[in-house]
């Protein structure tokens, strides 16, 4: 069989369990979001926070109880990582120094993941499982009640929009766990490793021994991909052969990346009373997910390229065992999510394959995007995207039955304008100063472009990273820690504003003249904004970058 | 207690309650209950698949290591050992810059660019030495045979495994150096060539460690014998 024929059907396989588990997962977390009920666990974990799950709360509530729940774990990591060196279990590790602790507990607080540090030297145990790990949770379980919260905002008819402790608890207890927990063990089968056996000698080959790091790799690796995480245990992320050690093991990585965001459509479209609204929107994020694989399996099994020319395919930077469509579909995946894990290096790529990489994360990823910010991001685009099509047909815009007027289409373009703000305006100045060029490892096009990537990947909260750029410097650590916290929680209170300004709106109902969302068109229609709207602002910064290093070979 | 300040503390002490709370969910019962499980599942696997030859463990199965001879006098980088058969270059792979009480591997890529002046003049590099040392008298190898993966370094510098090409590619000089027939050795390589799961899923491969533990074997039945 050929490598492109085996890579389809490995795509095809994914299509499927992605659409068998669609309507189950997302039907299970809508009942989990809307349920009156509380398990006794969470009634026990209700009481030690000290909180009534019961209070409905208000956009600037959940609002306030995202930024203090966050603002607390930045916090917590942080000294964490400065009490390394003293805390028992840390493997004799050194404390992390100021900046790329900061930076680090900015990154997994804000499901970025962004690593300037290299796991198997830096992070004991108890930094690894008891602080990374435990951001993955609930930084994603965050995700999801911001993103339920906006949903409840289009299907309210009060103006509260739920408990975010609730939600919170929620997420993990119900959604992320016994999910983990299922899917670790199947990681360990494919023989991810599970222990606490610390760094220890192993006999070799041709005789010596070799030092090497154990840990809890099974139980972070799952939730890392389940929780569009992307942290790695190592240095080489999902790379590394014990953290996926195989075809298999590969292809439910990528499954667990997806599952969450595609399921959310589905729970958004039950929870507003109409599945085909969900499906619209899954459909959107399908379209460019499939283009996207297309696109990348195309440029990266033709390999134009000087060097992949002269070694007679791209497989520098990849693995035999996932090949270059394992590698390929794992990319796409990772970048159009806010992942962030790599199972291949992307600076690697062909110049193309890297630009792939970066054009999806800068279009927001929201196809199908992180847990709960791809669901949020897409919802925030149909907004505009109903908006633009009012404009056109000369009628008051409408979505869901809800007005969308000036206030709710100023939340909505401030939500559209903070990334690429971020983004576009810390490469320029990077770009200026002096200080931060030295940190490329490549000359020419490439070295801006893995600037643009650091920059692109902190903005979105993806994590992934042109990883020749040496990055554990002030600069760097300072200002993507602080990319990372603007890009996560500004387009946050966006979203929590426009679902608290759609909640007061009593619904409409759809006249002859409303614009019918659930429809083929309207899907269609969202594709093509995201693309002039997102897509466009970042074109000449591509055509510098990977744009010109593709086009040049 | 009503004044902003207070409502801001009270906050922030329900968020580190839930906090701590989570911690001791996800952070300590979590890891420790999957750990159970996968000690008591599969305990092989769980510690690293690591493989043994005569009670003397020689690595793992799923990490990639270095066939060298013993470095010479006065020589920076170490020859490779041509009686084994070759891994995957390694470029990126590091060793550990903080911490430096251990010996680690840093995993990690060389992640230069497919425009790179360096990483075309490396792939010119690894491409001569796998012609010259693979080249036997009357049979030299054409550059054209050579694989991708012979001459460019994995994601993780620890990529256990070279595609059935490169392996095939090796077995004559494999074994003229182990004084074995050639073709004894091309059908160890075939069977130790695995294939894509299910037909589809990864990709075919030779695990290189097996490989060699294999043909340690053969070699050491073909003396005795």
């Amino acid at each position: 069989m050929s490598p492109v024929l085996a890579g389809s059907l490995q795509w095809l396989a994914l299509v499927a369990a992605l659409a068998l588990a669609h309507r189950p997962l997302g039907d299970h977390m809508a009942r989990v979001y809307s349920s009156a009920k509380h398990l006794r666990a969470e009634k026990w974990l209700y009481r030690a926070v000290g909180v009534d799950p019961g209070t409905e709360m208000r956009w600037p509530a959940y609002l306030r109880g995202v930024l203090a729940f966050s603002a607390v774990s930045v916090l917590f990591l942080y000294l964490l990582q400065r009490l390394q060196g003293l805390l028992p279990g840390s493997l004799g590790f050194a404390s992390i120094g100021p900046d790329q602790a900061f930076n680090t507990a900015a990154s997994f607080v804000t499901n970025t993941n962004w690593q300037s540090y290299s796991g198997e030297q830096a992070m004991g145990h108890v930094v690894q499982t008891g602080g990374l790990a435990v951001q993955n949770f609930v930084s994603a379980a965050v995700g999801m009640a911001v993103a339920v919260a906006l949903v409840r905002g289009f299907a309210a008819r009060t103006a509260a929009l739920g408990n975010f402790w609730a939600d919170l608890v929620r997420g993990v207890v119900r959604i992320l766990l016994p999910l983990s927990v299922a899917g670790a063990v199947v990681l360990v089968a494919t023989g991810v490793i599970q222990n606490f056996s610390g760094i220890h000698e192993v006999g070799q080959f041709t005789g010596g021994t070799q030092q090497w790091n154990g840990g809890a790799v099974a139980s972070q690796e799952v939730i890392k991909e389940l929780g569009t995480n992307g942290g790695g245990y190592f240095n080489a992320n999902s790379a590394h052969p014990y953290e996926n050690p195989g075809g298999l093991s590969n292809l439910f990585q990528i499954f667990l990346i997806l599952v969450i965001p595609t399921a959310l459509t589905r729970t958004f479209g039950r929870m507003i009373g109409t599945p085909k609204q969900g499906y619209a929107i899954l459909a959107a994020m399908a379209a460019i997910w499939l283009g996207f694989t297309a696109l990348m399996m195309w440029t990266e099994f033709a390999h134009h390229g000087p060097a992949p020319d002269i070694a007679g395919g791209a497989m520098e930077g990849k693995e035999t065992r996932f090949g270059i469509a394992g590698s390929s579909l794992f990319a796409v995946a990772t970048t159009l999510t806010s992942t962030g894990a790599v199972n291949s290096f992307h600076s690697s790529y062909t110049g193309l394959g890297g630009g792939i990489t970066m054009l999806g994360m800068q279009l927001g990823e929201i196809a199908p995007g992180g847990v709960g910010s791809g669901l949020y991001g897409m919802l925030v685009m149909a907004v505009v995207t109903v908006f633009l099509a009012g404009l056109m047909v000369g009628r008051t815009p409408e979505y869901l039955g809800k007005k969308i007027g000036i206030r709710e289409i100023k939340f909505a373009a401030c939500y559209i304008l903070i990334t690429p703000a971020l983004v576009l305006g810390f490469t320029a100045v990077a770009m200026a100063l002096p200080t931060p060029a030295t940190s490329m490892k490549n000359p020419g096009a490439h070295g801006f472009s893995e600037i643009l990537y650091a920059y692109t990947s902190g903005a979105n909260n993806n994590g992934s990273a042109f990883a020749g750029l040496d990055a554990d410097t002030q600069w760097f650590n300072t200002t993507l820690g602080i990319v990372m916290l603007l890009g996560r929680f500004l387009p946050m209170v966006f979203v929590l504003a426009l679902a608290g300004s759609l909640a007061r709106q009593r619904p409409l109902p759809p006249t002859a003249g409303t614009l019918g969302t659930h429809r083929p068109l309207f899907s269609v229609l969202l594709v093509c904004t995201l693309m002039i709207v997102t897509g466009l602002t970042y074109f000449p910064a591509l055509a510098l970058g990977p744009l010109a290093e593709g086009l040049a070979s | 207690m009503n004044t902003p300040v207070g409502t801001t503390a009270r906050l922030l002490g329900a968020g580190l309650r839930a906090l701590l709370v989570l911690t001791v969910l996800c952070g300590v019962v979590y890891p420790l209950a999957v750990t159970g499980l996968a000690q008591a599942l599969f305990p092989d696997k769980a510690n690293g698949s690591e493989l043994s030859v005569d009670g003397r463990t020689v690595g793992s199965s799923l990490i990639g290591q270095r066939y060298d001879l013993p470095p010479a006098d006065g020589r920076e980088t170490a020859e490779p050992d041509l009686t084994w058969f070759q891994p995957r270059p390694s470029g990126g792979l590091g060793t550990n810059s903080v911490n430096t009480r251990y010996r680690l591997l840093l995993s990690g890529a060389t992640n230069l660019a497919a425009d790179n002046e360096e990483l075309i003049d490396q792939i010119t590099a690894a491409e001569a030495a796998v012609v010259a040392d693979n080249s036997l008298p009357g049979h030299p190898v054409d550059p054209a045979d050579v694989p991708a993966d012979a001459v460019t370094s994995s994601g993780s510098g620890l990529d256990p495994h070279i595609s059935p090409a490169y392996a095939g590619l090796q077995a004559p000089r494999v074994a003229a150096r182990n004084h074995l027939p050639a073709d004894r050795v091309t059908r160890l390589v075939r069977e130790h060539t695995e294939g894509r799961i299910l037909g589809f899923v990864g990709e075919p491969r030779v695990n290189v460690l097996e490989l060699n533990i294999a043909l340690k074997e053969l070699v050491h039945r073909s003396r005795t014998s």
